[in-house]
Order: C-alpha cells, then structure tokens, then sequence
C-alpha cells in the first residue's frame, strides 16, 4: 500500500511541476490561467488521493479525502472568476489568437474597454487640475 | 524518496514567485497567487507523511479555504477597475 | 426537505473530518449530531420551489446517472493533462487560442454551475462567462469556426448525463 501511494504522489508533483512551467512558458493570461489551473488542480488532488491512500480509513485520511473534493470544487470556479476579471480589467488576448467573440458584448453597449479606461484616467487628471 | 518529491515541490513555488514579481500585469501576478496557494496545499498535506502528525491536513484544510476566498476577492478588485456594479 | 439534506450533508462532512470509527468514539458521533444542527439553524432558509421541485422526486434513475457522472469527469480529467502537458513540453508551443460562444439548453442555475466547473477541467477549455444561455469559452486551440459543431465538441458530453439528472 505505502508503495502505490508514493507511486500516486509522484504522479501528482510532476504533473504540479508541468503546470508551473506552463505558467512561465505561455503568452498570455488566458492560456496560463488554463495550463496552471488544470495540471496543478490534478497535481494536488492525486498528492491529497496517494496520502488516503497509505493513511486508510483514519482521521488523516478522511481530512485528506475532504481536501481534495474541496480543491476540485473551489479550484476551477476561481479560475473562472479570474479569467472574468481579467478580461474586464482590459487585457487583450494575445496576437497569435484566432478570434474574440467576447468583445462583441461590449461593443453591443458602446463600451470599448480601453476607450473608457483612459477616459477615466483623463477624468481624473482634469479632476486634479 | 520524499525528500526528492519536496525539492520538485519548491522549484514549482519558485516559478511561481517568478510570475508574481515578473508578471507584466496585474492578471499575471493574481494567477500566481492563485496557483502557488493550491501548491501549498498540496506541500503542507506532504508533511503529514514525512513527520507523522495529522494536524498539518488542518493547516491544508484551512489554507484552501483561505486562498479561495482570496482569489474571489482579487477577481472582484479587478473587475471593479472598470464597471461600478 | 432542503433543511434534512443540509442537516446530513453537514453531518457526512463533521464524519470525515473526524472519523471516529477506527477506535471508536462513541461521544464525537453524539456530539456531532449536536453540532451539525446549528448551521442549519442559522443559515439554511425553507426550501425555494425550484430547489424543492428538482429534489422532491429523488428516483433511483438519477442517481445512478449522477454517479455515473464522476468517472466520465475523471477520465476527461487525466485526457485534459496529457493534453495540456503535450502543448507545454513541445518546443514551439502548438496553440491557436481564442473565446467562442457555444449554447446550453440545461435551465436550472445547478445544472450550469456544474456544467461550467466541468468545462473547465477538461481539454483545452475554459469558462469566461455565462449570459442566460450562451456560454463564453476560451479555447486553446480551435479547430471549427461554426456554433454548433463547437457546442457539440465541448459540451455535448456532460449535457446529455445533466439532463437526465436534472430534467
């Protein structure tokens, strides 16, 4: 048993080590936000699955299972949250993409995302004077 | 063996710490934040194996409890950056 | 009915968090029996019509098809990695990245949290927004440029499963 759940944790660290350098490799927010989301939420969930794995049916190992369904829950709706966030802060998708159907709703309102950001920087710089 | 798995572990929280200081906006730095918190997770339900002490599963549990309702709040500051809602 | 669910599912969450099965402690068990009650007390309102009406006709059926739901999760959940891993490793990054839109025709708000949280964690996709019944995804590499064929390769495989578990 203590061997399989070693085997697991291994899987797991290096699947947590594949999306970190995904982090650093990718071009934009978007794809970080996805490699690192997705590897590093199976990385920890399979460490969490290898420690019930050796601990068994004991306080330890039932606190590690209710982690892992824990991070398996909360980890892609902040994901979520944030991919929103950044998108109406106002970063741009990068160069090499495909298409942005996104923008379509802003457009819809008349709202340029860039346009009013610096119409409120300006607003605030005539506010000074 | 787990030693191994522990030095992995730290240059994954290093790269991360590289995003969060390079990072050229500030979406870049707050998804690192949000990855290296899951990280820790997993670092500190490890040390459960290597000590034999069931109380750091509390300190996991606690933590991705707290790096959630973090990454929520971040989402939220950067969203208000532009829409008053 | 909403608060006898709420009651046993914080009292399967007290259970795990201290099993007090492998040497038998008679008090925790009693103790949460207690405890678990104050939360539903203070937090949990009478049941809403919708929450009600999906639960009241708990049929075998659904559940069988919502457990048949976590392994088809998990298998696109290890595809997701390998797929992932593939684009991180290879030297010139194979990616074609954009945001698509795609159609759900699942109507309780459960059923498209869950539905969002699975396009997340499977290949290439992930969830920017939801307004009423279009969906924004960003996608890692697109291969199709019409709606349809997008929704049918994205999410078609969780919502038949949702369907018959919600509907």
């Amino acid at each position: 048993m203590y061997y399989l759940g070693i085997t697991i944790i291994g899987i797991g660290i290096f699947f947590n080590l594949a999306g970190c350098v995904g982090l650093i490799r990718f071009p934009d927010v978007y794809n970080r936000l996805q490699a690192a989301t997705k590897c590093v939420t199976l990385g920890t969930s399979s460490i969490l699955f290898g420690i019930f794995v050796i601990k068994g049916f004991t306080p330890a190992g039932t606190k590690a299972l209710l982690v892992m369904l824990f991070v398996l829950i909360t980890s892609p709706t902040g994901a979520h949250a944030l991919a929103r966030g950044a998108y109406r802060y106002g970063v741009k998708l990068w160069s090499g993409s495909k298409k942005d159907e996104y923008s379509e709703e802003f457009n819809q309102k008349d709202i340029k995302i860039s346009d009013e950001r610096s119409r409120e920087l300006s607003d605030e710089r005539f506010g000074e004077e | 063996m787990i030693d191994i798995y522990f030095i992995f572990l730290f240059i994954s929280c290093a790269l991360c710490i590289y995003r969060i200081g390079r990072g050229p906006t500030p979406p870049d730095r707050t998804v690192a934040i949000d990855i290296l918190g899951t990280v820790v997770v997993g670092f500190s339900a490890l040390f459960t194996l290597t000590t034999d002490t069931d109380f750091y599963l509390n300190i996991a549990l606690s933590w991705a409890l707290l790096s959630f309702i973090g990454t929520i709040a971040l989402a939220k500051y950067l969203e208000g950056k532009n829409f008053d809602e | 009915m909403n608060k006898i669910i709420s009651y046993l599912l914080i009292y399967i969450i007290w259970l795990l968090l201290s099993w007090p099965f492998n040497p038998l402690k008679i008090q925790d068990i009693l103790v949460g029996l207690v405890v678990a009650f104050i939360p539903v007390i203070l937090f949990v309102k009478k049941s809403k019509k919708s929450f009600s009406k999906s639960s009241s006709k708990l049929e075998i059926k659904r559940i069988g098809w919502a457990i048949l739901y976590i392994p088809v999760l998990i298998y696109n959940m290890i595809i997701a990695n390998f797929d992932v891993l593939y684009r991180i490793i290879s030297p010139e990054l194979p990616i074609k990245p954009g945001i698509v839109k795609i159609n759900t025709t699942l109507k309780s708000s459960m059923a498209r949290a869950i539905l969002c949280n699975s396009i997340t964690l499977t290949p290439g996709t992930l969830t920017v927004d939801i307004k009423e019944d279009i969906i924004y995804v960003h996608w890692i590499n697109i291969t199709t440029s019409s709606r349809n064929v997008a929704t049918k390769k994205i999410a078609g495989r969780f919502e038949k499963i949702l369907k018959k578990v919600f509907e």
